[in-house]
């Protein structure tokens, strides 16, 4: 046994080559069988069993790569190898939860990269993909990481060296990724490192290496991975009409796993958890590490997540030209990000950390102490680096704790596992050691008698080795010398004289037991052999390190920008005294009126109003108006185009709200309070829009106006067909007679649809009938909801023909096309339109800016409106939104329109065409209160909102607004002072220290329906020239 | 049946000539006009009450209250308001007709230097655009080139010509230069793609700087050249800057940011130059500076979003205060595309609601445009001895809703302010009978 044991030490400490515990079964041997037992005991140690349960000086017991015993009294078997922690310390190894370890990355499919629902490439329409997949070039259910994993022992060390012993890993590529395996780090065959073949399974907002068009956006990813559930769920019937589709299968397959969506970020956390919340599906899902900017929303989830520790860098804030266009969001978030985990731990939300996203993993500690001092809880940290992620993935009865019979991943550290000073010595996977940093096992600092054997006679020294490798050789003088210790082997050498007379004498040695034997040379080249037994400890030191600062930290604002709110807004009962009311009703403009405003609604209108619970807005001057609606905007959402195929009618823009646009702010400083957020015109039928109120501050669902009809965006012309394409146009249509085909066959379909689906529901009552499953199609839902009138276009349209075709193919159909958007030829068609019933919503005085844009006139609105349609004047652009009553006010100049009438085309006309003229769009009473107070006539180039009131909120106030142009100059200087400090004492280390990056500018992603340039400013970037929108 | 033809065809054929899409440019002034009892903005900050303006042969007589008018034809502008000739100061108009056929597009030349380039031979009178300016007051435009860095000369013209020798106001009178963006480009995920047609792994500032230094290199090689009094071989891209060396010229540097807008007050005192900033939003950050180098600013459409998410919202709105209050010599434009130029006055009234008088945020479209463009001795103000270009408006030509403009004069010459887009209105409604 006692050979056994032998054998078993010298293997443990040859590295590079496999240490198998037990041969495996069915491979040959090559050279000779070498049967072990692998038993240790582990003395003397500060046990943590789990993050909860401590125990001191105990021992535990491992054999054959699992735990055997572990306590106080536990009796240490005779084979056992016996390691002495006196003073160390041992906790249950790290797992990370989100890993790629062992995957090689996903080769991009042919031709990826250059498909895109953009304006501007070729289109690539189909999944390249080959076999018996889905239609779907990014749903690769059917990806299994246990498949395509092999164990990788350079990329485990990396991990092992900060703690971790296992991780989940999957294939990060496509927006269904297969499943995940569970694997230890162990430097062992496949075969045994592979502790659960499908552990998992992984989603994600990412189409990775498929190049297939769609989707193309945000919202289209969504409404993909909701057909996908309807289409999994309908495949389990067998459906003659889909074949084999091994995606589905696999999709299938995969739902009884832990599901794990990698969001990373907090609103698309929110988008994931609600796709969830639909499929009775509960995600797990991977932050993006500013979760706690809406902590609220996240606990509201109810879902566990995973975070990495991927701080932003720090910025080089030296230079103040490139300051200016440093983000006060991007400074705070900096700030504010190491408290993510904290803020969950408050919150009460359950979390796990990953090292996934850090550029170098050994930063992985530091920023987790980082973590630590913002308040996570080192119980929290050591939990959701353990028992939190094996919880969650179902193999804590194998690993996550240190228990008998649990695998023995664990690790050794020289003190407390999250202290500065710890130094993580071992990392054992499988009941294997893996060394991290031996060297420091045994403290070598303290005091030795050192006896040299020159050839002058023996030289005797009291040596102190000190920190840092600094030596004190104290003989008849006191010399000062270096020495390094890597665990075995001692090198010494100190130094006699100064200047350039300084003679070195150097020694190296070995060490054995409590006494180092070694050789030596000195200044003259003579050899001599020396000896040096170990006398006494250093004396601890007082810590000399200075106390930390307490942090000081600026708060979260509503939204996380400049302008947002620390406190939200709040509703108030509001008496706006003695104005100029435009009511945009028949009543007209009533001079030195009051408003008066309760519980968010218009509660009186008339003279000498007084209510003791409302405050007073003195108006006297000024004019009062409702609050601006605009039928045609791009802000506040994270995607407007879905253009990967011509009917998208699938996805929905209120899927993808984003309420941190800077545009909802500045709007509301332009008088806006209502905006219809439609999806772009990259397609004949586009996506489902979203009303909203431009509620500042509030968050995606908030933000949405409550009952309001949905409505869906179609679009004519130039951009359905590709007319800007530079690398020309594969997709069908590229001719306005392609997109009346594309309308006929969408609603052909949808009525097939719709009759199959009655058919089969009529069937299903019927006792002991077949029953018929009809695929649902979301597509066509929303298509039969357009004929059903429950749900209502707003089309854009340039010239006549194209306007004329699309009521015609609506008649056809049995509906009206509710709203023709742009509509620059609509006077050409004003007569037809108001006999098929249509509204229109225009611009004022655009044209020529493409060619189907040669006949618009600024008198279109005059002409249609004298016709009797009811007309608005839209934005379609964040910048000219601001100014949309200016815009209405182009119609008394054109055309000679009233100016009450001009005012209607962006209040009540809207209202109407909206179907929320009952809530919204006139001053009268019981409507919302959404009110702008003007400092002037509001048709006037003259005339600022100075009050913008969203259901008797104050959203707006220009004085509040010069407060916090002060408030965010202070708190950017401020924050740029702790930069600056920084920078001056760093001492390096990640997520700050000395971590520096260039200054980034602050780019603002517009959306645009991409169909005119409008130049709205030098940090902006049109979404569609990205990259990763294309 | 061959007759029902040619009756159709004559009766097209007539349609036709009442919705003619061009105006004829209108014939020289012939007999004096007065136009009297108006308020006159003189377009340097002075307003007269009850005025009138007097011109024959093309050229401003007389401008005062109470002057006689002699045999002068009489205009009565009782209740109205008459302005000098607004003038867009930076421009693509009849070089771009519409921007997404390549066609149509004039504008920009291949190649980095070209300063020989001239905008005034490709400028196209008949453009449906310029028809549609003269009814909002804008007489009279610089037309500049697009490409490359330095992108050729700009011209001054008329808005009432039948080519472009006619339109030709004044000649080449500036070289543009388009300094490359010092801003560092988003990085990150992605970084730009095709974004500005920048190459992914070139750090843009530090090509931006070599560039701008290989136009200085330019610079110093032309006043080489220059100086030699005799050329064995013409080099015309040399040739084409005499004029700033000379000060016949200014050089446009068309630039944004505060490191960009510093590098170009450098090339005014290295090589003496007349330097005009075009662009310059973020201007107002240096204005003491401008001031102090003499150099003119020409801003871009006021009505745009502020540069930064961190901005004050109305800082693009302010700017021009800023600029007034720093004694910076400015111009207001509206480049986003020619057919928005029209909003021209409305960017200046908008300038006015931040802080500008309404005589300042007028100044802003006229004299001082002349100013910076060195035509202010033909233009630009009514007065005495300049061109009579006069526009006579209903109301207040800085709002919207009382730029009503009724009579317009161009050297003195009443034009006609029709144009396609009042035809197309009119044609339509006759269709529906609401006139």
């Amino acid at each position: 046994m006692q050979k056994l044991k032998n054998l078993l030490l010298l293997f443990a400490f040859s590295a590079g080559s496999f240490q198998v515990l037990e041969a495996q079964a069915t491979f040959p041997v090559n050279d000779v069988a070498n049967p072990k037992d692998g038993c240790y005991a582990f003395t003397n140690a500060i046990i943590f069993k789990t993050a909860k349960d401590t125990l001191k000086n105990a021992t535990m017991v491992i054999r054959q790569g699992k735990v055997e015993a572990i306590g106080n009294n536990i009796s240490i078997p005779k084979e056992a190898v016996v390691i002495d922690c006196n003073g160390k310390y041992i906790y249950p190894a790290f797992i990370d939860i989100y890993s790629d370890y062992g995957i090689a990355s996903a080769a991009p499919a042919q031709a990826a990269g250059v498909g895109g629902g953009g304006f501007f490439r070729t289109q690539q329409i189909t999944s390249n993909t080959k076999g018996a997949y889905g239609w779907n070039q990014s749903i690769k259910a059917e990806t299994e990481a246990c498949k395509i994993f092999s164990a990788d022992d350079a990329k485990a060390k990396t991990l092992r060296d900060i703690g971790f012993g296992s991780v989940l890993t999957h294939q990060k590529d496509g927006i269904a990724r297969g499943t995940g395996a569970f694997v230890t780090l162990a430097n062992e065959p496949d075969n045994f490192v592979l502790i659960k073949d499908k552990a998992s399974a992984h989603y994600s907002f990412s189409r990775g290496t498929s190049g297939q068009s769609y989707p193309s956006s945000m919202m289209g990813m969504i409404a993909l991975l909701r057909q996908t559930y309807l289409d999994a769920q309908w495949y389990k019937s067998n459906p003659a009409a889909e074949g084999v589709n091994l995606s589905l299968k696999s999709w299938n397959d995969n739902q009884n796993l832990p599901q794990i969506f990698d969001a990373n970020d907090k609103w698309n956390d929110l988008r994931a958890d609600k796709i969830g919340d639909e499929f009775g599906v509960q995600y797990i899902i991977k932050g993006g590490g500013n979760e706690y900017q809406r902590i609220r929303e996240m606990a509201e989830t109810k879902a566990s997540f995973i975070l990495s520790l991927n701080y932003p860098a720090a910025m080089d804030v030296d230079d103040p030209n490139d300051l200016r266009f440093v983000g006060l969001d991007d400074l705070k978030h900096w700030e504010l990000a190491p408290g993510n985990p904290a803020a969950l731990e408050k919150a009460g939300i359950n979390f796990c950390l990953t090292s996934a996203d850090l550029t170098n993993p050994a930063d992985f500690m530091a920023n987790l102490r980082k973590a630590i001092e913002y308040g996570l809880t080192e119980q929290k940290a050591l939990d959701a680096l353990t028992k939190a992620p094996a919880t969650l993935l179902g193999v804590y009865d194998k690993i996550g704790s240190l228990d008998a019979g649990k695998i023995a991943n664990f690790i050794i550290t020289s003190g407390p596992v999250f202290a500065e000073k710890t130094t993580l010595l071992q990392n054992w996977t499988q009941g294997i050691k893996n060394a991290v940093k031996d060297e420091n096992w045994y403290d070598v600092k303290g005091s030795y008698n050192l006896v040299a054997n020159t050839n002058t006679g023996v030289k005797a020294f009291t040596v102190d080795l000190k920190d840092a490798g600094v030596a004190s050789f104290i003989g008849k003088d006191t010399l000062t010398g270096k020495y390094t210790y890597d665990g075995k082997l001692v090198k010494l050498s100190y130094t006699e004289g100064r200047g350039p007379g300084a003679r070195e004498t150097i020694l190296s040695g070995a060490v054995a037991g409590n006494t180092w034997n070694g050789f030596g040379s000195d200044a003259q080249g003579n050899k001599f052999t020396w000896m040096a037994t170990f006398d006494k400890k250093a004396e601890p030191k007082a810590d000399s390190t200075r106390p930390k600062q307490p942090l000081v930290l600026g708060k979260v604002t509503y939204p996380f920008l400049s302008y947002g709110w620390e406190e939200l807004p709040k509703q108030e009962n509001i008496l706006i005294k003695n104005g100029t009311v435009w009511t945009s009703e028949a009543t007209g403009k009533l001079e030195n009126t009051d408003v008066l405003v309760k519980n968010g609604k218009i509660a009186a209108i008339g003279k000498n109003l007084s209510d003791p619970t409302a405050k007073v807005i003195d108006a006297t001057g000024k004019n009062v108006t409702p609050g601006i609606i605009d039928e045609h905007s791009h802000i506040a959402s994270s995607s407007t185009n879905e253009g990967g195929q011509s009917v998208t009618s699938e996805v929905r823009i209120g899927d993808n709200l984003n309420p941190d646009d800077i545009n909802i702010y500045r709007q509301l400083s332009g008088g806006v309070t209502t905006s219809h957020i439609l999806h772009g015109s990259a397609n004949t039928i586009g996506g489902q829009t979203q009303l909203i109120k431009l509620r500042w501050g509030m968050d995606d669902q908030e933000l949405k106006f409550a009952g309001a009809d949905p409505f869906i965006k179609f679009a004519l012309g130039e951009n359905v067909k590709r007319s800007s394409s530079t690398q020309g146009n594969p997709r069908f249509p590229d001719t306005r007679m392609g997109v009346e085909e594309v309308q006929m066959d969408a609603f052909q379909r949808a009525s097939d649809y719709q009759k199959a689906m009655k058919a089969a529901e009529e069937n299903n009552k019927k006792k002991g009938a077949t029953p018929i499953v009809v695929r649902r199609d979301l597509e066509l839902d929303a298509l039969v909801e357009i004929m059903n009138k429950k749900r209502f276009i707003t089309c854009h349209s340039y010239v006549q023909s194209e306007i004329n075709e699309t009521m015609k193919v609506a008649e056809k159909f049995g509906f009206t096309v509710n709203t023709f958007t742009h509509i620059l030829e609509g006077y050409k068609v004003a007569d037809k339109m108001k006999a098929h019933g249509s509204n229109a919503s225009t611009f004022s005085d655009w044209w020529i800016y493409k060619m189907e844009v040669v006949d618009a006139i600024p008198y279109n609105a005059y002409i249609m409106n004298k016709v009797g349609l009811n007309v608005a004047i839209n934005s379609d652009d964040a910048e000219m939104a601001r100014r949309l009553n200016q815009e209405a006010a182009k119609s008394v100049k054109y055309g000679g329109m009233s100016e009450e009438d001009a005012l209607k085309m962006v209040t009540i006309n809207p209202a109407k065409m909206l179907h929320v003229d009952s809530k919204v769009g006139s001053i009268k009473v019981g409507k919302d209160a959404d009110l702008v107070v003007w400092s002037d006539n509001p048709l006037s180039i003259y005339a600022k909102a100075e009050k913008t009131i969203v259901d008797g909120t104050i959203y707006f106030d220009r004085d509040k607004d010069a407060e916090m142009r002060k408030q965010n100059q202070a708190e950017k200087a401020r924050i740029v002072q702790k930069l600056t400090t920084l920078k001056r004492t760093a001492a390096g280390g990640a997520g700050g220290g000395g971590n520096f990056q260039r200054a980034r500018p602050r780019y603002e992603i517009v959306n645009t329906c991409s169909d005119h340039n409008h130049n709205t400013g030098l940090l902006t970037i049109d979404a569609d020239d990205l990259d990763e929108n294309n | 049946m061959k007759k029902i033809f040619i009756y159709i065809g004559c009766v097209f054929a007539t349609a036709s000539v009442s919705a003619q899409e061009t105006m004829s440019p209108a014939p020289a002034q012939k007999e004096t006009i007065a136009l009297t009892n108006a308020t006159i903005h003189i377009g340097n900050g002075q307003v007269i009450e009850n005025g009138t303006v007097i011109f024959s042969n093309g050229k401003i007589t007389e401008v005062g209250a109470g002057i006689a008018t002699g045999s002068a034809k009489l205009i009565d502008c009782k209740g109205k308001q008459i302005y000098p000739g607004l003038i867009l100061p930076s421009s693509q108009l009849g070089l771009v007709e519409v921007p997404t056929v390549r066609a149509t597009d004039d504008a920009t030349e291949i190649g980095e230097m070209n300063p020989s380039i001239r905008s005034l031979v490709a400028y196209n009178t008949d453009s449906k655009v310029i028809n549609t300016l003269r009814p909002n007051g804008i007489l009279l435009a610089n037309i500049v080139p697009a490409g490359g860095i330095i992108s050729g000369s700009s011209s001054v013209v008329q808005l009432d010509a039948w080519n472009w020798e006619d339109a030709a106001y004044k000649a080449d009178l500036g070289i543009h230069f388009r300094m490359p963006s010092l801003l560092t480009r988003r990085g990150g995920r992605g970084g730009f793609g095709n974004f500005g047609g920048q190459q992914q792994n070139v750090d843009p500032v530090k090509r931006g700087l070599e560039q701008i230094e290989a136009v200085k290199a330019f610079f110093r090689e032309a006043k080489a050249y220059l100086a030699e009094p005799k050329h064995e071989s013409t080099n015309l891209k040399f040739e084409a800057v005499r004029g700033l060396f000379e000060k016949k010229q200014k050089l446009f540097i068309h630039c944004n940011i505060v490191k960009e807008m510093l590098l170009a007050v450098d090339f005014a005192k290295e090589f003496g130059f007349d330097v005009v900033l075009v662009g310059a939003v973020d201007s107002w950050q240096i204005a003491d500076i401008l001031k102090q180098n003499n150099i003119a600013v020409i801003l871009s459409q006021l009505h745009n979003l502020p540069t930064m998410i961190d901005d004050d919202i109305d800082q693009p709105f302010k700017t021009p205060y800023l600029l007034q209050k720093a004694g910076v010599l400015f111009a207001l434009n509206d480049d986003d595309e020619n057919s928005r130029s029209r909003n021209l006055p409305f960017n200046a009234g908008t300038a006015s609601a931040y802080g500008l008088t309404k005589e300042q945020a007028l100044s802003a479209i006229t004299l001082n445009t002349a100013n910076i463009l060195g035509i202010a001795d033909k233009t630009g103000s009514i007065e005495k001895g300049k061109d009579a270009n006069i526009v006579v408006s209903e109301g207040d030509i800085l709002d919207m809703k009382s730029n009503i403009v009724t009579q317009a004069f161009i050297q003195g010459r009443s034009i006609d302010l029709n144009n396609k887009q009042k035809q197309l209105a009119e044609k339509y409604e006759k269709k529906y009978g609401i006139k």
